[in-house]
């Protein structure tokens, strides 16, 4: 697909050979993800997660699918259907915990994932597209989980859908409208519960379209690596198969193990334990708290408690709650060095190790704090670092910081040695 | 395109450039135009709180056996409502206050019905995010003010409900009520 030494799909029995006559899947399938496909030699375990997030959506949409069939998402039975399918159902227990266990364990490798492109840059040209595309994949996991989770019409379910479409009620003037029309009601209730339901059921479908569209264009350029120096020659790739399949593997099984000792032995560390009391509109839970993967940007919604000139706090909340996603987006124009590997970036892997890392992980802890002293104060300085780490610190370590040199290519990377690299040194500079 | 069957019709031309065929091409497209349009009516306003829901929109609560310093927390479109009875203390409390000074400026009078200066009805709904608060019910947290308290981002209403510290951009709403009796309530 991408370079021109990728091996030709080349049908031998006579029924491939009359079905990519007629539909040529399996040849598409063997330039995507066999080995049609030339990858970068150098991949390290941090290129498994992209793979291990196909699998998750592949497991959420299996599981999600059998549990559709025997819930009801009517807020009268809703939580009692969902009892049904842990006590009644033959291996119901086993579908809803890892549904369940599957989101939590979706967003850490999608974390990482993401992560992964912050340290090497994935997001630089020529790769813009496939950033773009990763980052509404991102927003459209978030809009489905929230809506799943309020399915079991738990207490968190109730008063998790209440706060975040109350979000949509700091909009000025359209706000409050634009709540009641959201929930088909004053409050969440069956309309609100129904709907979710049916978006909930669609949008893992969208995701699938949009991972279709960010593979494709990821495939064009090929995939980036831990160098950053793009693919030369040949000896610079592998076929995705058998070698990367066999590393994507080996990692599939190291994540099953762990997602499995969830499943099995603690189902319910990850979830809160509120929401195994039925949905009551007349009293909040004391300690409201989305799920854990969403602790770091409620951490930034609740760090705004003060009126600016005419904006109240609230809209400033929800507007920064917001910022703090679509900041990914302006990525590839904030961050403009050459370079792409956080490992020849000196003053960048300060930066990101010491301040984007640490912040990131006490926002995560702030989220799922209480909304008291010191927590608030503390979310207010991690949100600030938050922004001024993407809008102002980046472009400055772009422009100032002298890189370390790069290796000549991918292969000098991996054996110390590319022998085009000592014939075509005096005309080719690095990268 | 170019076979002569097609290049004879695009020349069947009428004075000015104008050709037969665009008023078919116009007409089209308007019509789909407008019947996507069209179709984002229903589409949009089935969303929109339906007729069952509507018509729960009023609701009559009897507060005879609400005692001065009580408070009871009534359901008002499947949201609740706070009623509270007053103290002489906390009326005093809530007039004391500078309305200038506040978040969102309002006296207790202005909150309250004439003659009916002791009860104040509220929707138990925060303004922040539409958490209930506590306050309503014996022994809860009614924080810093004495009215009520939102223990989801922390913010604290005063006896007359208005908001003055934590996130919330506005007091408790005071919902559409009238008393048709001394002791009883219709809202919405």
């Amino acid at each position: 697909m991408s370079f021109p030494w990728a091996k030709n799909y080349e049908p031998q029995a006579p029924l491939m050979k009359w079905m990519d006559e007629k539909l040529p899947l399996p040849r598409l399938v063997y330039n995507a993800i066999g080995a049609g496909y030339p990858v970068p030699r150098n991949l390290s375990y941090f290129w498994n997660f992209g793979v291990l997030a196909g699998f998750c959506l592949v497991l959420q949409i299996i599981t999600g699918v059998v549990l559709a069939m025997h819930y009801a998402a009517n807020a009268g039975v809703a939580f009692d259907s969902v009892e049904h399918i842990m006590r009644d159902v033959n291996w119901g227990w086993l579908m809803r915990y890892m549904h369940a266990n599957g989101a939590s364990f979706f967003f850490v490798v999608i974390y990482i994932h993401i992560f992964r492109g912050f340290f090497y840059s994935s997001y630089k040209a020529p790769r813009e597209m496939v950033w773009l595309i990763g980052v509404t994949i991102f927003l459209l996991m978030m809009a489905t989980a929230f809506m799943g989770y309020v399915l079991p019409w738990g207490q968190m379910s109730f008063w998790g859908a209440k706060v975040i479409t109350g979000l949509f009620g700091a909009i000025p003037l359209v706000g409050e409208p634009l709540q009641v029309w959201l929930l088909g009601g004053f409050a969440p209730d069956n309309a609100a519960l129904n709907r979710f339901f049916s978006l909930h059921f669609l949008l893992p479908f969208v995701i699938a379209g949009a991972v279709i569209l960010h593979i494709w264009a990821l495939h064009l350029p090929g995939s980036s690596n831990p160098t950053g120096v793009e693919v030369k020659t040949e000896s610079d790739t592998l076929p995705f198969h058998p070698y990367f399949t066999a590393k994507d593997g080996f990692g599939l099984g190291v994540f099953l193990i762990i997602y499995f000792a969830f499943v099995f032995f603690m189902p319910n560390a990850l979830g809160h334990p509120d929401n195994y009391i039925p949905a009551n509109p007349l009293s909040t839970p004391a300690h409201i708290v989305p799920e854990w993967y969403f602790w770091p940007f409620y951490a930034i919604l609740r760090a705004f408690t003060v009126d600016f000139l005419f904006i109240p706090a609230k809209l400033i909340g929800v507007l920064a709650m917001f910022a703090a996603i679509l900041v990914w987006f302006f990525l590839p124009w904030l961050d403009k060095s050459p370079v792409r590997s956080g490992h020849y970036r000196p003053l960048f892997r300060k930066f990101f190790w010491f301040g984007l890392i640490p912040t990131m992980a006490a926002l995560f802890y702030l989220g799922g704090a209480a909304a008291e002293e010191p927590y608030v104060m503390l979310s207010q300085i991690f949100t600030a670092y938050y922004f001024l780490h993407f809008l102002v610190i980046l472009p400055i370590i772009s422009s100032i910081e002298r890189p370390e040199p790069l290796p000549f290519s991918i292969t000098e990377a991996v054996l110390g040695h590319d022998d085009k690299a000592v014939l075509g040194a005096s005309a080719q500079p690095a990268e | 395109m170019a076979s002569t069957g097609t290049a004879d019709l695009h020349e069947t031309e009428v004075a000015g450039g104008v050709r037969r065929r665009d008023f078919i091409e116009i007409a089209a497209v308007s019509a789909a135009g407008v019947g996507a349009l069209a179709s984002l009516l229903p589409l949009v306003s089935q969303m929109a709180p339906s007729k069952d829901v509507l018509a729960e929109s009023t609701t009559e609560l009897d507060i005879s056996s609400l005692g001065v310093g009580q408070a009871i927390k009534a359901v008002f479109r499947k949201q609740p409502l706070f009623v509270r009875h007053l103290t002489p203390a906390e009326i005093a409390a809530a007039d004391a206050v500078n309305v200038g000074d506040l978040r969102d400026p309002q006296t207790l009078a202005e909150r309250t019905k004439e003659g009916h200066g002791t009860i104040l009805v509220t929707m138990g709904v925060c303004t922040h995010l539409g958490c209930v608060p506590l306050g309503a019910a014996d022994g809860e947290n009614k924080g810093e003010f004495g009215g009520y308290f939102c223990p989801c981002h922390g913010s604290h209403y005063d006896t007359a409900a208005r908001i003055r510290k934590g996130p919330a951009p506005a007091n408790l709403v005071v919902p559409d009520y009238e008393f048709t009796t001394d002791t009883t309530l219709v809202i919405g």
